[in-house]
């Protein structure tokens, strides 16, 4: 067995086995913590998809996250509380928005690139923030969960595991594809555009696919954090956000299986304890995101193995 | 709609159009001669409006709080430059994203805890405050056509230095190729900070200007800075004409948007649907303008890099 497996065996027990002894400790707050963790984890999975190895730097990719949650509090607003029904509509909206932002902004490049998505997703923000039928600026308690039948997920454990069991599927979907042929084309308009094309795959629909992957796929993370918050506001599609999923791709390591876990873990566990600390955190957080960025180039993932492509 | 209510907004979008000028002038003087995203640069509009405020609060003087959010501003960009962004600018854009993005939590934070969260209140001095007659009886702020003409002074200056002096050859040819330059003799390295510093302190002016017309507060430099970002991104990356041409843009359809995009909407649609899409439409309108840009034109109206 390699390591990489074995380190994913190993992450999944010590996952599995949180919720018995945060209980058996009367710790609760800590099931709740690591669930948000491993949502926005699935979130900044999908992002490593286009992020990492197609080398796309979308800086508005929590507008999924937004979208996914929304269409969770929308459909229950409605009345459909059906999870299977509600999760399609938060995939296959996600996916929809996605191809049209993609369409557009794959046509540019470098910063133009970085700024258009940016842009998109200020838009939806925007949007978000004049629903007032859906709560506005303030956001909208969910009227309801998603219900699935033989799962409750108002119940901490039970969500939990479903977090868990979707981030695990996420990493190992990402996996699969950028190591089937769609992705080695992918990582080799990443690596070099021209010589790609010189090998007869045009890069344009290869991006734009796995642009949409990606939404989907963090359309699908925003549909668990509504239910995890059982809350929508939207604050989820805000600037800041995008720029968090950025960070823990990179404080993970860009373009690594375990990357955007690693960071995901690796970021809010931090924040969390500078928030024990001050409540002036952020000032601490920022000057530290910057030493990352300037001193820790290959990411968490980088002390384990090497990261390809 | 009466003329003069349209003249009067028209004013307003020039006056916030200059005022994004200030900033997206330096940001893309940096983007276009170091290739560096600094978007820190609305931290830098948000301590000139504060630096501003203390001093005038401190000294009773306007002069004083002008000069102290100019210089305040300038000081901390530079020693920012220094510290912080030298490190980046051989990296890539993404790194550069990430690190000057962490600086703006810092610099948020680190207001807040001076000057508390809430909102400061930023005065106008006396020779300033009033209004002047327009035309068709209406009247308009002084101070916000003083704004204006500040404004357009210092496009005029940039445009003059930039042009026609030493310094501005030199920053010019960094732009289009940075490694002759330095083999050519010139310290290329000084020439970053300071045209790194001089962008601080435009970006410092048009905070401690904003200061009375918007809220003093943290993380006002949040929402200009996405503005700005459209601004040279529509104008082309690393043009100053195109900053200027992409900021008045910007100002005008963004201010005449969140003014009359509404009442033009009910004319169309039922009222309560137009009270609702109004103002989404409105806040949407400059990011649809830039998309809409791009999409035609992929490196902005100008041709940037």
């Amino acid at each position: 067995m390699n390591r990489a497996s074995l380190f994913w065996i190993a992450a999944a027990i010590v996952l599995a086995l949180l919720p018995p002894v945060a209980s058996a400790l009367a710790q609760p707050f800590y099931i709740d913590l690591v669930r948000r963790v491993m949502i926005l984890a699935i979130a900044a999975t999908s992002l490593n998809l286009i992020l990492g190895y197609g080398g796309m730097v979308s800086f508005g990719h929590a507008a999924y996250l937004g979208i996914g949650a929304y269409a969770v509090g929308i459909l229950a607003f409605y009345g459909v509380t059906n999870g299977w029904a509600q999760w399609a509509v938060a995939i296959g909206a996600s996916a929809l928005v996605a191809a049209a932002i993609g369409a557009i902004s794959l046509r540019t490049s470098g910063l133009y690139f970085i700024m258009i998505t940016l842009a998109f997703t200020q838009m939806l923000y925007y949007l978000g923030l004049s629903l007032d039928a859906f709560g506005g600026d303030d956001g909208m308690r969910l009227k309801a969960r998603s219900r699935f039948p033989a799962l409750d997920l108002a119940d901490p454990v039970q969500s939990y595991y479903v977090a868990l069991v979707l981030m695990l599927l996420a990493v190992f979907l990402v996996h699969r594809i950028v190591n089937s042929r769609f992705g080695m084309a992918l990582r080799a308009a990443k690596s070099n555009d021209a010589r790609t094309r010189a090998l007869g795959i045009s890069p344009y629909p290869y991006r734009l696919v796995a642009f949409v992957i990606a939404g989907a796929l963090c359309g699908l993370a925003g549909a668990l954090y509504a239910n995890h918050a059982n809350y929508i506001a939207p604050s989820y599609m805000s600037w800041i956000q995008s720029g968090d999923l950025m960070f823990m791709v990179i404080l993970g390591g860009m373009a690594s299986r375990a990357g955007p876990v690693l960071g995901a873990f690796a970021l809010l566990l931090v924040e969390e304890v500078l928030k024990g600390w001050t409540e002036h955190w952020q000032a601490i957080l920022g000057p530290l995101l910057v030493l990352s960025v300037i001193f820790f180039r290959r990411g968490l993932a980088g002390i384990f193995y090497k990261p390809d492509a | 709609m009466p003329v003069a209510l349209i003249f009067e907004q028209l004013l307003n979008g020039l006056q916030y159009g200059v005022m994004l000028f200030l900033m997206a002038a330096g940001l893309t003087l940096v983007l276009g001669i170091m290739n560096m995203v600094n978007l820190a640069h609305g931290s830098l509009y948000m301590l000139g409006a504060y630096f501003a405020v203390a001093a005038t609060q401190w000294t009773g003087s306007y002069a004083a709080g002008v000069l102290a959010g100019f210089a305040g501003a300038l000081l901390v960009g530079m020693l920012v430059e220094v510290i912080a962004l030298r490190a980046l600018y051989e990296r890539d854009h993404l790194d550069q994203v990430l690190a000057t993005f962490g600086l703006i939590l810092f610099f948020n934070e680190l207001v807040s805890m001076v000057w508390g969260r809430g909102s400061l209140y930023a005065s106008i001095p006396k020779w300033l405050q009033g209004h002047v007659q327009l035309f068709g009886g209406s009247t308009y702020p002084v101070y916000r056509l003083a704004v204006l003409a500040v404004g357009l002074a210092v496009a005029l200056v940039l445009w003059y230095v930039v042009q026609r002096t030493r310094v501005g050859m030199l920053v010019r040819a960094g732009a289009s190729n940075r490694a002759m330059v330095a083999a050519l003799g010139v310290n290329i390295r000084l020439l970053y900070t300071f045209v790194f510093g001089f962008g601080a302190a435009l970006a410092g002016l048009a905070g401690l200007m904003a200061g009375p017309i918007y809220a003093v507060q943290p993380g006002m430099g949040d929402l200009i800075l996405i503005q700005v970002l459209v601004v040279i991104v529509i104008g082309g990356i690393g043009s100053i004409r195109g900053a200027l041409v992409g900021a008045v843009i910007v100002g005008v359809v963004d201010t005449l948007g969140r003014a009359f995009l509404k009442p033009l909407l009910a004319t169309m649609i039922s009222a309560p649907a137009a009270e609702a899409a109004g103002p989404a439409l409105a806040s949407m309108l400059i990011y649809l303008l830039m998309a809409a840009v791009l999409a035609l034109k992929p490196a902005g109206l100008f041709q940037g890099r």
